[in-house]
């Protein structure tokens, strides 16, 4: 199956799509974000809580006298770091219970701090490196079923009980599970510690929770013989440090976008944009396939209307992803199956923008979503739409399948809702497997005629962005119908100005870090 | 006459009903005899198996047919509605024109940490859903959709700020109670500064019910399905029948 597509379009998207990131990134090469700097200590191995239950990276952070802030906090701690003698943990400690002073070092020369930090820089370099090579050789010795890959979410709010409900739906069909965070969560200026049991929709990011459940699905994966992904959520106000724990606990994907959190979560924009992009080169050196959340546009508005918009997100995610080192193949760009059922030809409509992202972004691991707006109590009827949902998915190739639910409109899923799930996915895609490769597509039919649109459409959404800026763009309620200002929303006052001297001795690190990954595309079908 | 009804398969008074459920059990011939004598021991007669599988180490999945002996007398059950205002988008604006003669201030919001807009925005955007407008594209409707997450002190001051008409409160977010928490706190808030009288207090959401939110203290509740223009025409009719009978107001 393939779409006759305006290729210089496509090509024109691309260029305005570079044109519109451009002036961003100008930006957040200037800027930094405490989260930022938080990611960065804990990269060194600054981790735990202090008396006051005050993660130690916040500690730390909050430490450092905001005149200073616009060095960086690496130099201060490295200064420390020379003086002592202590390692990061131990530093990290004694300066978060506030026995130690950053401004005590104030004079050690900046040549001993950087001396003193590099072992560890280069300590922490290597434990990403070798999960990303724990990941290859895992996946080279267990590998994974052909894509669609069958993604499941679990979400009970006790990572124990998310434990026995990833094991199960990995034995039952699932090859990526996704821990559902807490609602709240991405709001939340710190990352809570330690293995948690109480949550709302979902159960906190933590890293001892990802610890929990990489080591059960490890487990489970020896048993069944195939590697089975984890994914959390990167978005929010401490992206560089979900970053930085997934990295270190070997997670395979993050949901990472960048721009959710402005539309959808009221975060800063300025704040995002500086915090996508580090826990973005973190990604990259990880080996972690970032997901994008562009179903978000479909689920608060008419997903027929929101088409270029998903589309238009798209590139400049991509843009976005490939500044930050991300390779296609670690760009997981979304969409979502969330036209009105009711609508006639639906289905095609459907069909024409999932493939449509296939044939402009060959190599990159689609990841598709499930309906969730049009699905009532009626689980019969949502069985039936999910299955027409798995059809298109297959058919298009797409890489990334979340799994939908029965029970979407009802409750978080019960296990045998991710069984029944499951099996619906595994019968149509089986079923249906090279449907696409058999298919031709009318020229000039309802297919083509809707993907021409949507790309069209596209091209004059992107060509508004760029006239009057990205932020401007937000500003004007471009993207969702949402406005955003640049100095409003969550997180705006953790955001600062980059000073002369400033220094995260990781950006060259990670700029250095060259990844060669196996593909999910690679994956023998 | 009216008679106890029971559930219906292909014949009257047959009380056929359907279950599925997952037992945390290996699959066996035995795990079949357990779910048959499990919903036996519900009170269910002609109990049988449809289907029983395995479907993860240690949990099994049933699909059970079975008959029930219980009826109902439907005609002595009763269940509020808020939706009873049938109105249009216009005959509402002309409504709220003759009856309260300004445009009406409504807040809405998706309270505590909920994070999950589509009723709040399926109620309140322009778009609305269904084919029925939403309340921002009432002429005489001033709306404000202050989205998600948005805490319960915040929607108070707006409130007063803003002197709102009707406040609707939603909640997709139901695990552990935390709807009910969160519809509670802000009830109380309002109580507590004295304002509880000023506002038509709505909640919605996919659990919501009318009695469940009469119990909560708020003047209506709606659940899936509603339509922008019943919330619209409920407000409409509230406010105006409280303002024709001098109860105090903003």
């Amino acid at each position: 199956m393939e779409l006759q597509i305006d290729r210089r379009g496509v090509e024109r998207c691309r260029q305005l799509a570079v044109a519109i990131v451009e002036p961003v990134e100008r930006f957040i090469a200037a800027h930094s974000t405490l989260s930022v700097e938080r990611a960065l200590l804990r990269l060194l191995g600054v981790d735990g809580i202090n008396s006051q239950e005050v993660p130690l990276p916040n500690a730390v952070v909050d430490a450092l006298p905001v005149v200073q802030r616009g060095r960086g906090v690496a130099i201060a701690f490295g200064r420390a770091l020379a003086e002592t003698g202590l390692e990061p943990p131990q530093l990290g400690e004694a300066l978060g219970e506030r026995r130690l002073a950053l401004e005590a070092f104030a004079d050690t020369p900046e040549a001993a701090a950087r001396g003193a930090l590099a072992p560890h820089v280069a300590r922490a370099l290597e434990r990403i490196g070798a999960q990303r090579a724990e990941r290859n050789a895992r996946l080279a010795r267990l590998p994974q079923l052909p894509p669609p890959l069958l993604y499941v979410i679990v979400a009970s709010g006790n990572i124990y009980e998310d434990r026995t409900a990833a094991v199960a739906a990995a034995e039952a069909g699932a090859q990526v599970i996704a821990v559902i965070r807490s609602t709240g969560q991405s709001l939340l200026d710190f990352v809570p510690y330690g293995p948690t049991t109480e949550g709302f929709g979902g159960t906190y990011a933590t890293q001892a929770n990802f610890a929990i459940m990489r080591e059960a699905l490890d487990e489970v994966s020896e048993r069944l013989g195939r590697y089975v992904m984890l994914t959390n959520y990167a978005s929010g106000l401490c992206m560089p440090e979900i970053a930085a724990m997934a990295a270190i606990e070997r997670l395979d994907m993050l949901l990472n976008d960048s721009m959710y959190g402005i539309l959808f979560r009221d975060i800063n924009m300025r704040r995002t944009f500086v915090d996508q992009h580090f826990s973005r080169m973190l990604n990259a050196c990880s080996g972690i396939i970032i997901n994008t959340g562009e179903d978000n546009y479909l689920t608060t508005a008419d997903a027929v209307e929101q088409a270029p918009a998903v589309l238009a997100s798209q590139f400049i995610n991509e843009e976005f992803a490939h500044r930050a080192g991300l390779p296609d193949r670690q760009i997981g760009l979304g969409d979502a199956y969330e036209i009105d059922p009711d609508r006639e030809d639906s289905f095609l409509y459907q069909v024409a923008q999932a493939q449509l992202a296939r044939e402009i972004f060959p190599n990159a691991p689609l990841k598709y979503m499930p309906p969730t707006k049009h699905m009532t109590g009626d689980i019969f009827k949502g069985h039936l739409i999910d299955a027409l949902f798995n059809l298109t998915s297959v058919m298009t190739h797409q890489q990334i399948h979340l799994c939908g639910m029965p029970t979407e409109a009802i409750h978080t899923p019960f296990l045998g809702d991710r069984a029944l799930s499951l099996e619906n996915a595994r019968y149509v895609m089986n079923s249906a497997r090279h449907f696409g490769d058999e298919v031709v597509l009318r020229p000039g039919g309802i297919v083509e005629r809707r993907a021409a649109g949507v790309l069209a459409s596209c091209e004059a959404l992107l060509e508004r962005v760029a006239a009057i800026g990205l932020m401007g763009a937000i500003e004007a309620a471009v993207f969702a119908d949402v406005s955003r200002t640049p100095e409003g929303g969550r997180g705006y006052d953790g955001v600062f100005a980059r000073a002369a001297e400033y220094w995260n001795p990781f950006e060259a690190a990670l700029r250095a870090c060259n990844p060669t990954e196996r593909s999910l595309l690679d994956t023998p079908a | 006459m009216t008679r106890p009804i029971r559930p219906y398969g292909d014949t009257q008074d047959d009380g056929k009903v359907q279950l599925s459920f997952t037992l945390p059990m290996e699959w066996s011939e035995a795990a079949d005899e357990a779910a048959r004598r499990l919903v036996t021991n519900m009170g269910f007669g002609d109990v049988q198996v449809a289907e029983g599988r395995a479907i993860a180490s240690g949990f099994s999945f049933f699909v059970l047919y079975a008959a029930t002996s219980q009826a109902i007398d439907a005609d002595t059950i009763s269940a509020s509605s808020a939706g009873g205002h049938a109105m249009t988008m216009e005959e509402i604006d002309a409504f709220v024109r003759d009856r309260i003669g300004r445009k009406v201030r409504v807040a809405g919001a998706c309270i505590g940490t909920d994070a999950h807009t589509v009723g709040i925005d399926a109620i309140l955007n322009m778009k609305g859903y269904k084919g029925d407008y939403g309340l921002e594209r009432y002429r005489e409707f001033e709306t404000f959709n202050l989205g998600s997450q948005v805490a319960v002190e915040e929607l108070v001051r707006f409130t007063r700020e803003h002197r709102v008409d009707a406040l609707l409160a939603s909640q997709a977010v139901t695990q552990k109670g935390s709807d009910i928490a969160n519809f509670t706190q802000l009830s109380e808030l309002l109580e507590a500064e004295r304002i509880r009288d000023n506002v038509v207090l709505v909640c919605g959401g996919p659990r919501v019910t009318n009695r469940m939110a009469s119990e909560l203290g708020y003047d209506a509740g709606f659940g899936r399905g509603t339509l922008p223009s019943q919330v619209a025409a409920f407000i409409a009719v509230t406010l105006a029948e409280r303002l024709r009978q001098g109860r105090p107001h903003w």
